[in-house]
Protein backbone atom coordinates (compact mmCIF):
# COMPACT_ATOMS: atom_id res chain seq x y z
CA UNK A 1 0.00 0.00 0.00
CA UNK A 2 2.85 2.34 0.85
CA UNK A 3 4.27 1.77 -2.64
CA UNK A 4 0.98 2.87 -4.23
CA UNK A 5 0.88 6.15 -2.29
CA UNK A 6 4.49 6.94 -3.06
CA UNK A 7 5.36 5.30 -6.40
CA UNK A 8 8.92 3.94 -6.66
CA UNK A 9 11.50 6.20 -8.28
CA UNK A 10 12.37 5.28 -11.88
CA UNK A 11 16.02 5.12 -12.82
CA UNK A 12 17.02 4.68 -16.44
CA UNK A 13 20.32 2.84 -16.66
CA UNK A 14 22.83 3.80 -19.39
CA UNK A 15 21.91 0.58 -21.17
CA UNK A 16 18.34 1.82 -21.52
CA UNK A 17 16.91 -0.57 -18.92
CA UNK A 18 14.46 0.90 -16.38
CA UNK A 19 14.79 -0.10 -12.72
CA UNK A 20 12.68 0.98 -9.75
CA UNK A 21 14.00 2.11 -6.42
CA UNK A 22 11.45 1.76 -3.63
CA UNK A 23 10.86 4.96 -1.66
CA UNK A 24 12.28 4.90 1.83
CA UNK A 25 9.95 3.92 4.66
CA UNK A 26 11.80 6.19 7.05
CA UNK A 27 9.16 9.00 7.26
CA UNK A 28 6.40 6.51 8.08
CA UNK A 29 8.49 4.80 10.76
CA UNK A 30 9.56 8.16 12.17
CA UNK A 31 5.93 9.33 12.44
CA UNK A 32 4.91 6.12 14.22
CA UNK A 33 7.82 6.30 16.66
CA UNK A 34 7.26 9.99 17.42
CA UNK A 35 3.55 9.40 18.03
CA UNK A 36 4.36 6.46 20.32
CA UNK A 37 6.88 8.53 22.26
CA UNK A 38 4.36 11.38 22.60
CA UNK A 39 1.63 9.14 24.01
CA UNK A 40 4.09 7.32 26.27
CA UNK A 41 5.22 10.64 27.70
CA UNK A 42 1.59 11.55 28.37
CA UNK A 43 0.83 8.22 30.02
CA UNK A 44 3.88 8.06 32.24
CA UNK A 45 3.94 11.74 33.34
CA UNK A 46 7.45 11.95 31.96
CA UNK A 47 8.61 15.39 33.00
CA UNK A 48 12.07 16.52 32.00
CA UNK A 49 12.12 19.47 34.37
CA UNK A 50 11.28 17.28 37.36
CA UNK A 51 13.81 14.73 36.21
CA UNK A 52 16.66 17.24 35.95
CA UNK A 53 15.91 18.83 39.32
CA UNK A 54 15.40 15.56 41.18
CA UNK A 55 17.94 13.23 39.60
CA UNK A 56 20.53 14.48 42.11
CA UNK A 57 18.67 12.50 44.79
CA UNK A 58 19.71 9.30 43.05
CA UNK A 59 23.38 10.17 43.32
CA UNK A 60 22.89 11.25 46.93
CA UNK A 61 21.60 7.71 47.55
CA UNK A 62 24.57 6.15 45.81
CA UNK A 63 26.89 8.45 47.76
CA UNK A 64 25.28 7.27 51.01
CA UNK A 65 26.05 3.65 50.04
CA UNK A 66 29.79 4.36 49.89
CA UNK A 67 31.59 3.16 51.92
CA UNK A 68 29.55 0.01 52.54
CA UNK A 69 28.83 -1.17 56.06
CA UNK A 70 31.33 -4.01 56.45
CA UNK A 71 29.94 -5.07 59.82
CA UNK A 72 26.66 -6.21 58.24
CA UNK A 73 28.60 -8.92 56.41
CA UNK A 74 27.70 -11.66 58.86
CA UNK A 75 23.95 -11.04 58.77
CA UNK A 76 24.05 -10.80 55.01
CA UNK A 77 26.17 -13.82 54.18
CA UNK A 78 23.52 -16.32 55.37
CA UNK A 79 20.89 -14.62 53.21
CA UNK A 80 23.26 -14.62 50.26
CA UNK A 81 23.95 -18.34 50.71
CA UNK A 82 20.19 -18.94 50.90
CA UNK A 83 19.82 -17.12 47.59
CA UNK A 84 22.52 -19.24 45.97
CA UNK A 85 21.00 -22.42 47.39
CA UNK A 86 17.58 -21.51 46.02
CA UNK A 87 18.84 -20.71 42.57
CA UNK A 88 21.04 -23.81 42.39
CA UNK A 89 18.27 -26.19 43.39
CA UNK A 90 15.70 -24.41 41.22
CA UNK A 91 17.99 -24.50 38.19
CA UNK A 92 18.80 -28.16 38.78
CA UNK A 93 15.18 -29.30 39.17
CA UNK A 94 14.07 -27.02 36.35
CA UNK A 95 16.63 -28.23 33.85
CA UNK A 96 15.89 -31.87 34.69
CA UNK A 97 12.13 -31.37 34.38
CA UNK A 98 12.65 -29.43 31.15
CA UNK A 99 13.85 -32.58 29.38
CA UNK A 100 10.49 -34.42 29.18
CA UNK A 101 8.74 -31.17 28.27
CA UNK A 102 11.24 -30.43 25.52
CA UNK A 103 11.03 -33.95 24.08
CA UNK A 104 7.25 -33.81 24.07
CA UNK A 105 7.41 -30.45 22.27
CA UNK A 106 9.79 -31.47 19.47
CA UNK A 107 7.95 -32.14 16.26
CA UNK A 108 10.57 -34.53 14.88
CA UNK A 109 10.38 -36.93 17.85
CA UNK A 110 6.72 -36.91 18.79
CA UNK A 111 4.46 -37.73 15.88
CA UNK A 112 1.21 -36.40 17.30
CA UNK A 113 0.83 -32.76 16.29
CA UNK A 114 -1.67 -32.09 19.07
CA UNK A 115 0.79 -33.13 21.80
CA UNK A 116 3.53 -30.99 20.25
CA UNK A 117 1.30 -27.92 20.02
CA UNK A 118 0.04 -28.46 23.57
CA UNK A 119 3.52 -28.65 25.11
CA UNK A 120 4.78 -25.71 23.06
CA UNK A 121 1.86 -23.63 24.37
CA UNK A 122 2.53 -24.71 27.95
CA UNK A 123 6.18 -23.71 27.64
CA UNK A 124 5.42 -20.29 26.14
CA UNK A 125 2.71 -19.57 28.73
CA UNK A 126 5.14 -20.45 31.53
CA UNK A 127 7.73 -18.17 29.97
CA UNK A 128 5.32 -15.24 29.85
CA UNK A 129 4.53 -15.21 33.56
CA UNK A 130 7.00 -12.91 35.32
CA UNK A 131 9.10 -14.85 37.87
CA UNK A 132 8.02 -12.53 40.65
CA UNK A 133 4.35 -13.29 40.03
CA UNK A 134 5.04 -17.03 40.06
CA UNK A 135 6.97 -16.54 43.30
CA UNK A 136 4.08 -14.64 44.85
CA UNK A 137 1.64 -17.41 43.93
CA UNK A 138 4.13 -19.96 45.29
CA UNK A 139 4.30 -18.16 48.64
CA UNK A 140 0.55 -18.62 48.99
CA UNK A 141 0.81 -22.33 48.30
CA UNK A 142 4.15 -23.29 49.90
CA UNK A 143 4.30 -20.69 52.65
CA UNK A 144 6.83 -17.90 53.07
CA UNK A 145 10.47 -18.91 52.69
CA UNK A 146 13.00 -20.32 50.25
CA UNK A 147 10.72 -23.17 49.13
CA UNK A 148 8.48 -20.73 47.25
CA UNK A 149 11.54 -19.25 45.60
CA UNK A 150 12.72 -22.69 44.53
CA UNK A 151 9.34 -23.41 42.93
CA UNK A 152 9.31 -20.09 41.06
CA UNK A 153 12.85 -20.57 39.76
CA UNK A 154 12.11 -24.17 38.78
CA UNK A 155 9.10 -23.10 36.71
CA UNK A 156 11.04 -20.35 34.98
CA UNK A 157 13.96 -22.69 34.24
CA UNK A 158 11.62 -25.31 32.75
CA UNK A 159 10.22 -22.75 30.34
CA UNK A 160 13.58 -21.28 29.36
CA UNK A 161 15.68 -24.44 29.08
CA UNK A 162 12.71 -26.32 27.63
CA UNK A 163 12.31 -23.87 24.77
CA UNK A 164 15.98 -23.81 23.83
CA UNK A 165 16.23 -27.60 24.16
CA UNK A 166 13.31 -28.37 21.85
CA UNK A 167 14.75 -25.97 19.30
CA UNK A 168 18.03 -27.87 19.47
CA UNK A 169 16.31 -31.24 19.18
CA UNK A 170 14.34 -30.04 16.18
CA UNK A 171 17.53 -28.77 14.54
CA UNK A 172 19.45 -31.98 15.24
CA UNK A 173 20.64 -34.05 12.29
CA UNK A 174 18.09 -36.86 11.99
CA UNK A 175 20.22 -38.97 9.63
CA UNK A 176 21.86 -41.10 12.37
CA UNK A 177 18.46 -41.53 14.04
CA UNK A 178 16.91 -42.98 10.89
CA UNK A 179 19.97 -45.15 10.25
CA UNK A 180 19.76 -46.62 13.74
CA UNK A 181 16.04 -47.23 13.45
CA UNK A 182 16.60 -49.04 10.16
CA UNK A 183 19.18 -51.25 11.93
CA UNK A 184 16.41 -52.40 14.25
CA UNK A 185 16.88 -50.19 17.30
CA UNK A 186 13.82 -49.01 19.12
CA UNK A 187 12.98 -45.31 18.95
CA UNK A 188 14.21 -44.79 22.50
CA UNK A 189 17.55 -46.47 21.78
CA UNK A 190 17.94 -44.48 18.60
CA UNK A 191 17.13 -41.25 20.45
CA UNK A 192 19.65 -42.10 23.16
CA UNK A 193 22.45 -42.83 20.71
CA UNK A 194 21.72 -40.43 17.87
CA UNK A 195 20.05 -37.30 19.23
CA UNK A 196 21.34 -37.09 22.81
CA UNK A 197 25.04 -36.75 21.88
CA UNK A 198 24.12 -33.92 19.52
CA UNK A 199 22.10 -31.86 22.00
CA UNK A 200 23.86 -32.67 25.29
CA UNK A 201 26.61 -29.98 25.19
CA UNK A 202 24.07 -27.36 24.19
CA UNK A 203 21.67 -28.46 26.91
CA UNK A 204 24.31 -28.33 29.64
CA UNK A 205 25.50 -24.95 28.45
CA UNK A 206 21.96 -23.50 28.45
CA UNK A 207 21.31 -24.90 31.91
CA UNK A 208 24.46 -23.32 33.31
CA UNK A 209 23.65 -20.03 31.60
CA UNK A 210 20.17 -20.17 33.07
CA UNK A 211 21.62 -20.75 36.54
CA UNK A 212 23.69 -17.62 36.08
CA UNK A 213 20.57 -15.60 35.33
CA UNK A 214 18.62 -17.28 38.13
CA UNK A 215 21.05 -15.97 40.75
CA UNK A 216 20.01 -12.49 39.70
CA UNK A 217 16.31 -13.34 39.80
CA UNK A 218 16.65 -15.11 43.14
CA UNK A 219 18.12 -12.00 44.70
CA UNK A 220 14.85 -10.10 44.24
CA UNK A 221 12.41 -12.89 45.08
CA UNK A 222 12.74 -12.04 48.77
CA UNK A 223 10.73 -8.88 48.10
CA UNK A 224 7.56 -10.98 47.94
CA UNK A 225 8.65 -13.17 50.84
CA UNK A 226 10.13 -16.03 48.85
CA UNK A 227 13.41 -16.21 50.74
CA UNK A 228 16.90 -14.99 50.03
CA UNK A 229 18.58 -11.63 50.10
CA UNK A 230 15.71 -9.61 48.60
CA UNK A 231 13.98 -9.22 51.95
CA UNK A 232 17.14 -7.74 53.44
CA UNK A 233 17.39 -5.22 50.58
CA UNK A 234 13.81 -4.15 51.14
CA UNK A 235 14.29 -3.78 54.89
CA UNK A 236 17.54 -1.85 54.57
CA UNK A 237 16.08 0.59 52.05
CA UNK A 238 12.95 0.95 54.20
CA UNK A 239 15.03 1.82 57.27
CA UNK A 240 17.30 4.07 55.18
CA UNK A 241 20.31 1.93 56.13
CA UNK A 242 22.09 2.81 52.90
CA UNK A 243 25.60 1.59 53.86
CA UNK A 244 23.95 -1.81 54.46
CA UNK A 245 22.39 -1.71 50.99
CA UNK A 246 25.79 -0.80 49.58
CA UNK A 247 27.30 -3.87 51.23
CA UNK A 248 24.58 -6.13 49.81
CA UNK A 249 25.02 -4.69 46.32
CA UNK A 250 28.79 -5.08 46.54
CA UNK A 251 28.46 -8.70 47.65
CA UNK A 252 25.94 -9.39 44.87
CA UNK A 253 28.15 -7.83 42.22
CA UNK A 254 31.16 -9.89 43.33
CA UNK A 255 29.15 -13.14 43.55
CA UNK A 256 27.45 -12.70 40.21
CA UNK A 257 30.74 -11.75 38.58
CA UNK A 258 32.44 -14.88 39.98
CA UNK A 259 29.60 -17.14 38.86
CA UNK A 260 29.60 -15.50 35.43
CA UNK A 261 33.33 -16.09 35.02
CA UNK A 262 33.13 -19.74 36.07
CA UNK A 263 30.08 -20.41 33.91
CA UNK A 264 31.68 -18.73 30.89
CA UNK A 265 34.76 -20.92 31.35
CA UNK A 266 32.67 -24.11 31.58
CA UNK A 267 30.50 -23.16 28.63
CA UNK A 268 33.53 -22.45 26.46
CA UNK A 269 34.83 -25.94 27.25
CA UNK A 270 31.49 -27.53 26.46
CA UNK A 271 31.06 -26.16 22.97
CA UNK B 1 47.36 -57.46 17.07
CA UNK B 2 45.55 -54.25 17.79
CA UNK B 3 43.24 -52.60 15.35
CA UNK B 4 43.55 -48.90 14.64
CA UNK B 5 40.37 -48.25 16.56
CA UNK B 6 41.71 -49.90 19.71
CA UNK B 7 45.01 -48.04 19.44
CA UNK B 8 43.18 -44.76 19.10
CA UNK B 9 41.07 -45.61 22.13
CA UNK B 10 44.11 -46.37 24.27
CA UNK B 11 45.95 -43.20 23.29
CA UNK B 12 43.04 -40.96 24.12
CA UNK B 13 43.84 -38.81 27.18
CA UNK B 14 42.78 -40.20 30.55
CA UNK B 15 40.58 -37.67 32.27
CA UNK B 16 39.30 -39.91 35.03
CA UNK B 17 40.56 -37.76 37.92
CA UNK B 18 39.29 -34.61 36.27
CA UNK B 19 35.89 -36.17 35.78
CA UNK B 20 35.78 -37.60 39.30
CA UNK B 21 36.59 -34.19 40.72
CA UNK B 22 33.85 -32.51 38.68
CA UNK B 23 31.33 -35.19 39.71
CA UNK B 24 32.35 -34.84 43.34
CA UNK B 25 31.93 -31.05 43.30
CA UNK B 26 28.58 -31.37 41.55
CA UNK B 27 27.30 -33.92 44.10
CA UNK B 28 28.41 -31.75 47.03
CA UNK B 29 26.68 -28.70 45.54
CA UNK B 30 23.49 -30.63 44.85
CA UNK B 31 23.46 -32.15 48.32
CA UNK B 32 23.93 -28.72 49.84
CA UNK B 33 21.17 -27.14 47.75
CA UNK B 34 18.59 -29.75 48.72
CA UNK B 35 18.60 -28.05 52.13
CA UNK B 36 16.28 -25.41 50.65
CA UNK B 37 13.45 -27.92 50.38
CA UNK B 38 10.93 -27.83 53.15
CA UNK B 39 7.34 -28.87 53.06
CA UNK B 40 6.54 -27.92 56.63
CA UNK B 41 4.51 -24.87 55.60
CA UNK B 42 2.44 -26.72 53.03
CA UNK B 43 -0.97 -27.46 54.40
CA UNK B 44 -4.56 -27.87 53.39
CA UNK B 45 -5.11 -24.14 52.87
CA UNK B 46 -2.21 -24.08 50.41
CA UNK B 47 -3.98 -26.46 48.09
CA UNK B 48 -7.25 -24.61 48.64
CA UNK B 49 -5.52 -21.41 47.50
CA UNK B 50 -3.96 -23.11 44.49
CA UNK B 51 -7.43 -24.31 43.53
CA UNK B 52 -8.85 -20.80 44.01
CA UNK B 53 -6.16 -19.30 41.78
CA UNK B 54 -7.01 -21.69 38.98
CA UNK B 55 -10.69 -20.94 39.51
CA UNK B 56 -9.97 -17.19 39.32
CA UNK B 57 -8.09 -17.55 36.05
CA UNK B 58 -10.88 -19.61 34.54
CA UNK B 59 -13.56 -17.18 35.78
CA UNK B 60 -11.93 -13.77 35.36
CA UNK B 61 -13.53 -10.49 36.34
CA UNK B 62 -14.82 -9.60 32.88
CA UNK B 63 -15.91 -6.11 33.84
CA UNK B 64 -12.34 -5.22 34.88
CA UNK B 65 -10.99 -6.79 31.71
CA UNK B 66 -13.10 -4.79 29.27
CA UNK B 67 -14.08 -1.37 30.65
CA UNK B 68 -11.93 1.67 29.95
CA UNK B 69 -11.61 3.57 33.23
CA UNK B 70 -8.26 4.43 34.81
CA UNK B 71 -8.28 1.29 36.97
CA UNK B 72 -9.16 -1.12 34.19
CA UNK B 73 -6.88 -3.75 32.74
CA UNK B 74 -6.57 -2.18 29.25
CA UNK B 75 -5.54 1.23 30.63
CA UNK B 76 -2.96 -0.30 32.96
CA UNK B 77 -1.60 -2.52 30.21
CA UNK B 78 -1.15 0.48 27.92
CA UNK B 79 0.60 2.31 30.75
CA UNK B 80 2.92 -0.66 31.27
CA UNK B 81 3.60 -0.70 27.54
CA UNK B 82 4.37 3.02 27.63
CA UNK B 83 6.80 2.56 30.54
CA UNK B 84 8.59 -0.24 28.71
CA UNK B 85 8.70 1.72 25.43
CA UNK B 86 9.98 4.98 26.88
CA UNK B 87 12.40 3.13 29.14
CA UNK B 88 13.82 1.24 26.16
CA UNK B 89 14.29 4.49 24.24
CA UNK B 90 15.99 6.21 27.20
CA UNK B 91 18.21 3.15 27.74
CA UNK B 92 18.99 2.81 24.04
CA UNK B 93 20.06 6.45 23.70
CA UNK B 94 22.23 6.36 26.83
CA UNK B 95 23.82 3.05 25.78
CA UNK B 96 25.31 4.36 22.51
CA UNK B 97 27.99 6.65 24.03
CA UNK B 98 28.74 4.09 26.76
CA UNK B 99 29.16 1.37 24.15
CA UNK B 100 31.65 3.46 22.15
CA UNK B 101 33.54 4.19 25.36
CA UNK B 102 33.74 0.47 26.12
CA UNK B 103 34.86 -0.67 22.66
CA UNK B 104 38.55 -1.52 22.71
CA UNK B 105 38.98 -0.63 19.04
CA UNK B 106 37.71 2.94 19.57
CA UNK B 107 39.18 4.15 22.87
CA UNK B 108 42.41 3.27 24.74
CA UNK B 109 42.37 0.06 26.75
CA UNK B 110 42.15 1.49 30.31
CA UNK B 111 39.11 3.60 29.37
CA UNK B 112 37.41 0.62 27.76
CA UNK B 113 38.17 -1.54 30.77
CA UNK B 114 36.78 1.02 33.24
CA UNK B 115 33.58 1.48 31.23
CA UNK B 116 33.15 -2.28 31.09
CA UNK B 117 33.49 -2.50 34.86
CA UNK B 118 30.81 0.18 35.21
CA UNK B 119 28.55 -1.78 32.84
CA UNK B 120 29.02 -4.98 34.86
CA UNK B 121 28.02 -3.15 38.05
CA UNK B 122 24.98 -1.61 36.34
CA UNK B 123 23.96 -5.00 34.99
CA UNK B 124 24.28 -6.89 38.26
CA UNK B 125 22.15 -4.70 40.50
CA UNK B 126 18.66 -6.20 40.43
CA UNK B 127 15.95 -4.22 38.69
CA UNK B 128 13.76 -3.82 41.76
CA UNK B 129 16.64 -2.29 43.72
CA UNK B 130 16.81 0.47 41.11
CA UNK B 131 13.04 0.72 41.40
CA UNK B 132 13.27 1.20 45.17
CA UNK B 133 15.96 3.85 44.67
CA UNK B 134 14.21 5.77 41.88
CA UNK B 135 11.04 5.88 43.93
CA UNK B 136 12.89 8.40 46.08
CA UNK B 137 13.60 10.51 42.97
CA UNK B 138 10.19 10.49 41.37
CA UNK B 139 6.91 8.76 42.08
CA UNK B 140 4.81 6.52 39.92
CA UNK B 141 5.38 5.68 36.26
CA UNK B 142 8.30 8.10 35.86
CA UNK B 143 10.32 6.02 38.34
CA UNK B 144 9.40 2.99 36.25
CA UNK B 145 10.72 4.62 33.08
CA UNK B 146 14.01 5.47 34.77
CA UNK B 147 14.35 1.95 36.16
CA UNK B 148 13.68 0.30 32.83
CA UNK B 149 16.08 2.76 31.22
CA UNK B 150 18.97 1.92 33.50
CA UNK B 151 18.48 -1.86 33.47
CA UNK B 152 18.34 -1.73 29.68
CA UNK B 153 21.72 0.00 29.56
CA UNK B 154 23.46 -3.01 31.10
CA UNK B 155 22.45 -5.42 28.37
CA UNK B 156 22.13 -3.04 25.40
CA UNK B 157 25.57 -1.47 25.86
CA UNK B 158 27.18 -4.91 26.13
CA UNK B 159 25.61 -6.12 22.88
CA UNK B 160 26.31 -2.78 21.15
CA UNK B 161 29.97 -3.15 22.11
CA UNK B 162 30.11 -6.57 20.45
CA UNK B 163 28.71 -5.04 17.24
CA UNK B 164 31.17 -2.13 17.32
CA UNK B 165 34.14 -4.42 17.89
CA UNK B 166 33.15 -6.55 14.91
CA UNK B 167 33.07 -3.52 12.57
CA UNK B 168 34.62 -4.21 9.18
CA UNK B 169 37.34 -1.54 8.95
CA UNK B 170 38.34 -2.46 5.39
CA UNK B 171 35.32 -0.52 4.14
CA UNK B 172 36.56 2.58 5.95
CA UNK B 173 40.06 2.21 4.51
CA UNK B 174 38.75 1.96 0.99
CA UNK B 175 36.54 4.99 1.58
CA UNK B 176 39.57 6.96 2.77
CA UNK B 177 41.44 5.90 -0.34
CA UNK B 178 38.74 7.30 -2.63
CA UNK B 179 38.69 10.56 -0.66
CA UNK B 180 35.58 10.43 1.54
CA UNK B 181 35.24 12.93 4.39
CA UNK B 182 34.87 11.78 8.00
CA UNK B 183 31.15 12.49 7.92
CA UNK B 184 30.69 10.44 4.75
CA UNK B 185 32.68 7.62 6.29
CA UNK B 186 30.39 7.56 9.31
CA UNK B 187 27.21 7.85 7.24
CA UNK B 188 28.04 5.28 4.55
CA UNK B 189 30.71 3.14 6.19
CA UNK B 190 29.74 2.75 9.84
CA UNK B 191 26.00 3.44 10.08
CA UNK B 192 24.86 0.68 7.70
CA UNK B 193 26.91 -1.87 9.61
CA UNK B 194 25.72 -0.87 13.07
CA UNK B 195 22.17 0.37 12.64
CA UNK B 196 20.45 -2.94 11.93
CA UNK B 197 22.23 -4.73 14.77
CA UNK B 198 21.48 -1.89 17.20
CA UNK B 199 17.82 -1.83 16.20
CA UNK B 200 17.45 -5.58 16.40
CA UNK B 201 19.01 -5.72 19.86
CA UNK B 202 16.90 -2.79 21.05
CA UNK B 203 13.67 -4.38 19.85
CA UNK B 204 14.63 -7.60 21.64
CA UNK B 205 15.28 -5.63 24.81
CA UNK B 206 11.87 -3.95 24.47
CA UNK B 207 10.33 -7.39 24.43
CA UNK B 208 12.16 -8.22 27.68
CA UNK B 209 11.34 -4.84 29.23
CA UNK B 210 7.64 -5.58 28.82
CA UNK B 211 8.06 -8.40 31.35
CA UNK B 212 10.22 -6.32 33.65
CA UNK B 213 7.78 -3.39 33.57
CA UNK B 214 4.92 -5.65 34.57
CA UNK B 215 6.45 -6.27 38.01
CA UNK B 216 7.66 -2.73 38.75
CA UNK B 217 4.34 -1.92 40.35
CA UNK B 218 5.44 -4.05 43.29
CA UNK B 219 7.66 -1.21 44.51
CA UNK B 220 5.19 1.49 43.45
CA UNK B 221 6.80 2.39 40.13
CA UNK B 222 3.65 2.34 38.03
CA UNK B 223 2.24 -0.17 35.60
CA UNK B 224 0.06 -3.20 36.10
CA UNK B 225 2.15 -4.81 38.85
CA UNK B 226 0.60 -2.91 41.76
CA UNK B 227 -3.07 -3.84 41.09
CA UNK B 228 -1.99 -7.43 40.53
CA UNK B 229 -0.23 -7.62 43.88
CA UNK B 230 -3.13 -5.88 45.64
CA UNK B 231 -5.64 -8.27 44.10
CA UNK B 232 -3.58 -11.27 45.17
CA UNK B 233 -2.90 -10.07 48.68
CA UNK B 234 -6.60 -9.48 49.23
CA UNK B 235 -7.43 -12.92 47.75
CA UNK B 236 -9.49 -11.45 44.88
CA UNK B 237 -8.51 -14.20 42.49
CA UNK B 238 -11.02 -13.25 39.80
CA UNK B 239 -9.41 -9.81 39.48
CA UNK B 240 -5.91 -11.30 39.59
CA UNK B 241 -7.05 -13.75 36.93
CA UNK B 242 -8.24 -11.04 34.56
CA UNK B 243 -5.03 -9.04 35.02
CA UNK B 244 -2.90 -12.14 34.38
CA UNK B 245 -4.86 -13.02 31.26
CA UNK B 246 -4.44 -9.49 29.88
CA UNK B 247 -0.75 -9.50 30.71
CA UNK B 248 -0.06 -12.88 29.11
CA UNK B 249 -1.89 -11.93 25.91
CA UNK B 250 -0.05 -8.60 25.63
CA UNK B 251 3.37 -10.15 26.26
CA UNK B 252 2.75 -12.90 23.71
CA UNK B 253 1.62 -10.30 21.14
CA UNK B 254 4.71 -8.15 21.71
CA UNK B 255 6.93 -11.20 21.40
CA UNK B 256 5.30 -12.13 18.11
CA UNK B 257 5.64 -8.61 16.65
CA UNK B 258 9.22 -8.22 17.86
CA UNK B 259 10.25 -11.58 16.38
CA UNK B 260 8.72 -10.58 13.01
CA UNK B 261 10.44 -7.20 13.03
CA UNK B 262 13.81 -8.66 13.96
CA UNK B 263 13.55 -11.35 11.29
CA UNK B 264 12.97 -8.61 8.68
CA UNK B 265 15.86 -6.52 10.01
CA UNK B 266 18.27 -9.43 9.83
CA UNK B 267 17.20 -10.30 6.28
CA UNK B 268 17.70 -6.63 5.34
Amino acid sequence: MYDKMFPPKQIVLPSGKVVYQKRTRLPLIAVIVIAAVYYSVELTDFNLHKLVTRIGEFFVLIDAMIPPDWSSWHKMSTALLDTLQMSLLGSLLGSLLAVPFAIAASSNIVRSRIVVALFKTILSLLRTLPTLVTALIATFVFGLGPMAGVVAITLFTISYVGKLLYEQIENADMGPFEAMESLGMTRIQAFRNAVVPQVLPGYLSTSIFCFEGNVRYASILGLVGAGGIGLLIKEDIGWRDYPGVGMIILALVVTVYLIETVSEHIRKKLI
Amino acid sequence: MMTTVERQLLTSPRKIWYRLAITFIAIILIGWSVGAVSFKDVNQSGFQIAFNIVKGIVHPDLDLLFNVSKQSVPYLLVQTLAIAFLGTIVGGILSVPLAFLAASNVVPRPVAWLTRLLLIVIRTIPELVYGLMFIKVATGPLAGVLTIGIVSIGMLAKLYVDAIEELDVKVLESMTSIGCTTFEKIRYGIMPQLLSVFLSVTIYRFDMNMREASILGLVGAGGIGAPLIFAMNSYKWDQAGSILIGLVILILLIELVSNKMRARLVKG
